[in-house]
């Protein structure tokens, strides 16, 4: 076992640290503010090959390891979370399926303009009535013969509206629950396909989440993706990989939240000394760093399993679970710190306290990585 | 078109600190980087190579071998090849000596068509090196470079003065020094840094690049460090004198003054 | 090795553009002065005066402390060249051997110097901020301004070279240099550092006027134009010197007091959160955590109390000036100088006296 970065990692973090702490961390606080999708900053990531990392160069992808990847959406984290998951969800869940379950025409068809960040991917499946239970998909697709004709609609869709390119989950069998989902490519545009409500959410606010609404929007029959009924498997591992992202997203969120913290304590004085002085607190910093450290292992040994080309379903899953968490606890406990500070947008911990909630919800709650995890344990 | 940029590997001065005890200075964990007016100079170069893609940009230092770290990011960058110019002859060198083995560096790398530089670098603030070099290898020079553009064998360059910029034409081949008001450098690459981390960078010693060795090194250098030390570490501060406030901006300016700070 | 008898004199390289010396010319004319007297046994300071028609400068450069100009007056000298400069320079260097040759630390006089001392292949010091000739004079320095130990020097040990000394690491470390093997000795001085001597009306003294051999193809690089520009409005990021105002202010009309501070000093307005929560400034202007995080040589606050989130995006300035009615405030305690009073006497006075002392 070797716990060191290799050369590329280091470099890749140098450079997003410091595009993160040049390009982003000036617009973070207008974008939370104002609900404002980073469209520029997102497109020179794009021209840097960080909207298509892990994926091969015949593609034009960038060809790096999902590892690095992973540290990558942690380092665009640590500043803003809004840009990880913007990054996270582009990668891991449009991109992803499309190479991984695609057609050699689908392929070449949209992942070149995908991974150079031309385009933008989203990822369809939740609805109303179907978050955690998948497999009460009301979105149907029904075969007109030449053509997928789509109706229904999506909710708290990442980058709906915005993105380019859609992998839509739809019924195409309701007689067969899972094994009667499909997965479609769904580009913007496409006849009968618009964006519905807009979301006014607590955190990562630069990333907008909107409602898709298919009202009998045809779909060429060339866009099933991964063959008939296989929507559900299409969707699930996504969501696997997805969560090794999430969990990136999150331990980017604490590590940032601790770094603020430390500064502050050094620079604030009470009682005639700086807060880092007081041991009480100094203690509770000695806990959030080791938590941290901890679920970087998990994350790293999950994105590294993967990398590998093995079952990585329980890491990903524990590496989620540690992450959210950590930073759940981090988050209040930075809050805390800054004392009445903590609690206006002055300083990036109040953000960071909203934007970290997210990560113990999408992509699978805690709870689903609960049963994941214990699922394992009790085969 | 064949374009080299000098780059040196520097610390990062707004990260070192002071010892308050020792008064030296604490230079454990303090990052190597790219010399920030040297970025400025390899930015222009890889400006150039867009605009004429069959353009070769080969990035040249002298230092130890981890210099290597820094000549990898000039890759990830974008530059097509780098080289190291690494010896303990070459150890202790001052600028007219450094400037003798780059000059001799890239006679051997060369020919040049256009020579980059960047103005001074931040450890040494010396701004010497750049000149030096065109002087050691017979070229004409612009220093404190401000905007650039190509035209045809010549370069129009704005060169950055106090009060203002003069306006120059001149012949390639050339040595020019960046500051950073020439461009804004752009980023390394993920697939830039993918392919730099697994490059072969090539590393000359002083045989390698042909240097009379009596005009390289610490013995041949012509200055010497006779002492290094601190400033004086700020105190504690002071509340100004004066029972007016005139006697109290007298007081402050005199102090200023004197300190050289205005 | 140079025959280091041969080499005499203190030569100082009188920058002038479009005809006016540049300030820092008759600094180093100062300095020049002092280092001739303190080296001794009969050294002179020697102006070295380029250009194409600039005879007329020579009394200024005596008047200042010259004992001698060299004039070197060519029509190719009119505008700065590298190469023509370089040329005349080395040649007269060579024809007259000085001992020690100062330049301003100017763009132009960091363009020349290092291109002379690498055809002349001698050693050359960047940006000094302190000269020494005499070792017991450079012994006190060490001992009243730095941590640095003067053991292992003797006061009195004869040694005549020039000690040079400059600081590096962006100001963290400072460094002696010395030339022991080559003459002359050059060193580039920082601008501003070096106090000119007081004018000395009708001096007089020698005129050199050099022969210069110079031709156009001499001259490798064409000046098209040369372009004055009204010093660009620097960002606070930018900025040597910052003038912040704050709550201390009492109104928008106190930024009017802090503008015309600024423009003084040549600085730019920053404020506190305060201020612009007022509507006093433009958010553009703040200083602090939310603002701009700040790195000046100088910073003024000025009504300013210090809330913690202003500290944090101005607290590594290199000198940090408060004026505050307000002795405890938390500004004043960090401060390098506080001056405890009412700004709106106490800047006005900064203002008048600016000038004053720049003249003196």
């Amino acid at each position: 076992m070797e716990f060191s970065y290799s050369r590329e990692q280091q470099m890749v973090k140098a450079m997003l640290k410091k595009f993160a702490e040049t390009e982003i961390a000036p617009i973070s606080e207008e974008i939370d503010a104002e609900a404002k999708y980073p469209y520029e900053t997102i497109a020179h990531l794009g021209n840097l090959g960080v909207m298509g990392m892990p994926f091969p160069k015949e593609y034009g992808g960038a060809g790096s390891d999902y590892l690095t990847y992973i540290m990558a959406v942690e380092e665009l984290s640590k500043v803003d979370a809004s840009h990880g998951v913007i990054v996270q969800t582009h990668n891991a869940l449009c991109c992803w399926p499309i190479f991984t379950y695609g057609t050699e025409e689908q392929k070449q068809k949209y992942l070149p303009k995908l991974l150079s960040g031309e385009h933008l991917g989203a990822f369809g499946l939740t609805e109303p009535n179907a978050g955690t239970d998948a497999a009460m998909q009301q979105t149907t697709a029904k075969d007109m013969g030449d053509h997928w004709l789509l109706n229904g609609s999506k909710i708290f869709i990442s980058g709906g509206g915005i993105a380019d390119v859609y992998v839509v989950m739809a019924m195409t069998d309701k007689s067969k629950g899972n094994k009667g989902i499909s997965s479609f490519i769904v580009e913007k545009g496409m006849p009968g396909f618009s964006r519905g409500k807009k979301e006014n959410k607590m955190g990562i606010r630069g990333s907008i989440a909107a409602e898709l609404v298919f009202e009998d929007c045809a779909v060429p029959k060339e866009n099933l993706l991964g063959g008939l009924g296989k929507g559900f498997k299409v969707a699930m591992s996504s969501l696997d990989v997805g969560r090794l992202g999430i969990a990136a997203q999150a331990l980017g969120i604490a590590q940032g939240a601790f770094d603020q913290t430390v500064e502050y304590m050094k620079q604030r004085r009470q009682f005639g000394r700086s807060l880092d002085k007081f041991q009480a607190l100094a203690f509770e910093m000695a806990n959030m760093k080791t938590r941290i450290d901890g679920s970087r292992f998990l994350l790293y040994n999950a994105a590294n399993c993967r990398d590998r080309g093995l079952s990585s379903t329980v890491e990903a899953a524990q590496a989620k679970l540690s992450c959210s968490e950590t930073a759940s606890y981090v988050v209040d406990k930075a809050v805390q710190f800054h004392g009445g500070y903590g609690y206006i947008k002055d300083y990036p911990v109040e953000r960071m306290y909203r934007d970290q909630k997210i990560t113990e919800i999408y992509e699978g709650t805690s709870e689903v990585m609960k049963m994941v995890i214990s699922g394992s344990i009790f085969k | 078109m064949k374009i080299a940029v000098c780059v040196k590997q520097v610390p990062d001065t707004n990260e070192i600190r002071i010892n308050p005890e020792t008064g030296t200075l604490i230079r454990d964990g303090v990052p190597s980087i790219l010399n920030n007016d040297d970025a400025n100079a390899l930015e222009q170069a890889l400006q150039v190579k867009d605009a004429q893609p069959d353009t070769e940009v080969i990035v040249v230092t002298m230092g130890p071998p981890q210099a290597k770290e820094m000549l990898q990011e000039c890759l990830a960058m974008g530059a097509d090849d780098a080289i190291l110019l690494s010896d303990r002859a070459l150890g202790g060198s001052d600028t007219w000596a450094t400037s003798n083995a780059l000059a001799a560096g890239l006679k051997k790398a060369g020919p040049f068509d256009l020579i980059f530089a960047g103005r001074q670098a931040i450890d040494g603030d010396t701004a010497q090196v750049g000149p030096q070099i065109a002087e050691k290898m017979g070229l004409a020079q612009v220093t404190y470079v401000k905007a650039f553009e190509l035209d045809g064998a010549f370069a129009t360059v704005k060169r950055a003065l106090e009060d203002g910029y003069e306006t120059l034409r001149v012949k390639l081949p050339c040595v020019l020094t960046a500051i950073k008001e020439l461009n804004t450098p752009r980023y390394m690459s993920v697939p830039g840094i993918l392919k730099a981390a697994k490059a072969d960078i090539k590393v000359w010693s002083a045989d390698d690049i042909g240097v009379d060795k009596t005009t390289v090194g610490l013995k041949a250098s012509p200055t010497n460090v006779f002492r290094s030390f601190t400033p004086r570490p700020k105190g504690k501060g002071v509340s100004v004198e004066g029972d007016t406030p005139k006697e109290q901006a007298a007081n402050l300016l005199a102090d200023l003054r004197a300190k050289h700070i205005i | 090795m140079a025959n280091f008898e041969e080499y005499k004199n203190i030569w100082v390289y009188t920058e002038q553009r479009g005809g006016r010396l540049m300030p820092v010319a008759l600094e180093l004319l100062g300095e020049g002065y002092r280092l001739s007297r303190e080296r001794g046994e009969g050294a002179k300071v020697c102006a070295v005066l380029v250009g194409s028609e600039i005879g007329y400068l020579a009394e200024e450069l005596y008047a200042y402390g010259a004992d001698m100009v060299y004039q070197m007056d060519h029509p190719l000298l009119k505008n700065y060249t590298t190469d023509g400069y370089t040329k005349v320079m080395t040649d007269a260097i060579k024809a007259y051997k000085p001992e020690i040759v100062l330049f301003g630390a100017t763009h132009i006089g960091r363009d020349l110097a290092p291109r002379i001392a690498a055809r002349l292949d001698t050693g050359l010091t960047a940006d000094c901020t302190r000269l020494d000739i005499n070792t017991g004079n450079y012994m006190k320095y060490l001992t009243d301004y730095t941590t640095a130990s003067s053991s292992g020097l003797e006061a009195n040990d004869g040694n005549k070279g020039l000690k040079q000394t400059r600081p590096a690491f962006g100001g963290n470390l400072m460094a002696t240099i010395v030339t022991p093997n080559t003459r002359p000795q050059m060193a580039t001085v920082r601008p501003g550092v070096m106090e000119k001597r007081e004018r000395e009306t009708g001096a007089s003294g020698q005129l050199v006027k050099v022969k210069v051999e110079l031709c156009q193809s001499d001259i490798q690089v064409e000046v098209l134009d040369v372009v004055k520009e009204a010093k660009e409005l620097v960002s606070l990021t930018d900025a040597d010197i910052i003038c912040s105002g704050g709550r201390g202010l009492g109104n928008a009309e106190g930024f009017e007091l802090i503008r015309r501070f600024a423009d003084k000093v040549g600085g730019v307005v920053g404020a506190s959160r305060a201020a612009v929560d007022s509507g006093w400034i433009d958010q553009s202007h703040q200083v602090g955590q939310t603002g701009t995080t700040v790195k000046p040589k100088i910073y003024f606050a000025c009504g300013i109390s210090g809330a913690i989130q202003h500290l944090a995006g101005m607290q590594t300035s290199d000198i940090i000036v408060a004026i505050n009615k307000d002795p405890e405030a938390p500004m004043m305690q960090l401060a390098d100088y506080a001056i405890c009073g009412d700004l709106k006497k106490v800047i006005p006075e900064l203002i008048q006296q600016w000038d004053e002392e720049e003249q003196q």
